[in-house]
């Protein structure tokens, strides 16, 4: 999954996946609707990004019920927090290596 | 986005994951007229309690003695007087707010704004609680200052999930609070400065902040 120079994850190299991540740090428990609506994205789009991370073991899904609707909600995992750091690290490194 | 990832897409990259950081977890659509909304029902509310009391006893005094729910009774009007004060800020507030977040394309009822909301709500619940008990115990001097610091306390609160300038708001209404703790009568005019005043001039600061060109 990593680039060996750069040491980026080729995972978050799409802008919609980067962007999922970075919400999901910053809070507990967002649920699809929520993604969809900060994100700006269709729900097919937003649902393919979504399972690739699961696969990859990023996150986590609950799927529960508001009243009768769906409520599936994504909360990221352990393995998924240290690879979005270490992606933001390498980020940081690139930067600092234009300079 | 491409795989030989350039520094240029880097700090691309850096602007796009601060950005969703900070749009999912702050509620930014706050209008600085909600504020000097409810600035101006504060005022409003603190005059006509003013007369209320002068109307009562001829001066400003602070009344003191047991709640009895008469509506000749001054009290009972007191607190009339405060309830629509507070549900007319709360709505202009809102519709403020909501006039904001529709002109910029954002919902209001989103997952920064349930934090916002729960946020605030727990310690003004709280606030409203403790001012109820005083009330029954008969203990008005000390209700404007309480309301104060409970209003500050949860803006403090309220802080972490929207503008960070409100906490300078927060500071001003606790620090008035425990001032009028030692100037004790004078609770109505603390009052009028702290949800009056204050909101005013903090609304207008963060409208010529945030909005002024938009």
């Amino acid at each position: 999954m990593k680039n060996p120079i750069t040491g980026l994850n080729k995972i978050f190299d799409n802008r919609i996946r980067l962007g999922v991540m970075s919400i999901l740090v910053v809070n507990d428990e967002v649920s699809f609707n929520d993604l969809k609506q900060m994100l700006e994205v269709t729900d097919g789009n937003l649902a393919t990004h979504l399972v690739s991370l699961e696969e990859n073991g990023y996150l986590k899904v609950h799927k529960g019920f508001v009243g009768r609707k769906t409520n599936t909600t994504y909360t990221v995992t352990k393995p998924g927090q240290k690879a979005f750091s270490d992606h933001i690290t390498a980020l940081e490194n690139m930067i600092k290596g234009m300079k | 986005m491409s795989s030989e990832n350039q520094p240029t897409d880097s700090l691309k990259d850096v602007q796009d994951i601060r950005r969703m950081m900070e749009r999912s977890s702050r509620f930014l659509s706050l209008s600085g007229f909600s504020g000097i909304a409810a600035g101006i029902c504060a005022l409003i509310g603190a005059f006509v309690a003013y007369k209320l009391i002068d109307g009562e006893f001829g001066f400003y005094a602070n009344t003191r003695g047991p709640l009895i729910m008469d509506p000749a009774n001054l009290e009972f009007r007191l607190i009339l007087t405060a309830v629509i004060v507070f549900l007319a800020a709360l709505g202009t507030a809102f519709w403020f707010t909501w006039r904001r977040s529709s002109r910029e394309g954002t919902s209001l009822w989103n997952i920064t704004s349930r934090k916002l909301f729960w946020n605030m709500a727990i310690p003004i619940t709280a606030g409203g609680v403790f001012i109820l008990a005083l009330m029954m115990h008969g203990w008005w001097a000390v209700i404007a200052p309480s309301c104060l610091i409970f209003y500050g306390m949860a803006l403090l609160n309220a802080s972490k999930y929207t503008l960070t300038d409100i906490r300078y708001l927060a500071y001003c209404e606790i620090v008035l609070g425990l001032i009028n703790m030692w100037w004790i009568g004078y609770g109505l005019y603390f009052w009028a400065v702290g949800f009056g005043v204050l909101h005013i001039v903090y609304g207008i600061v963060m409208w010529y902040k945030y909005e002024r060109k938009g």
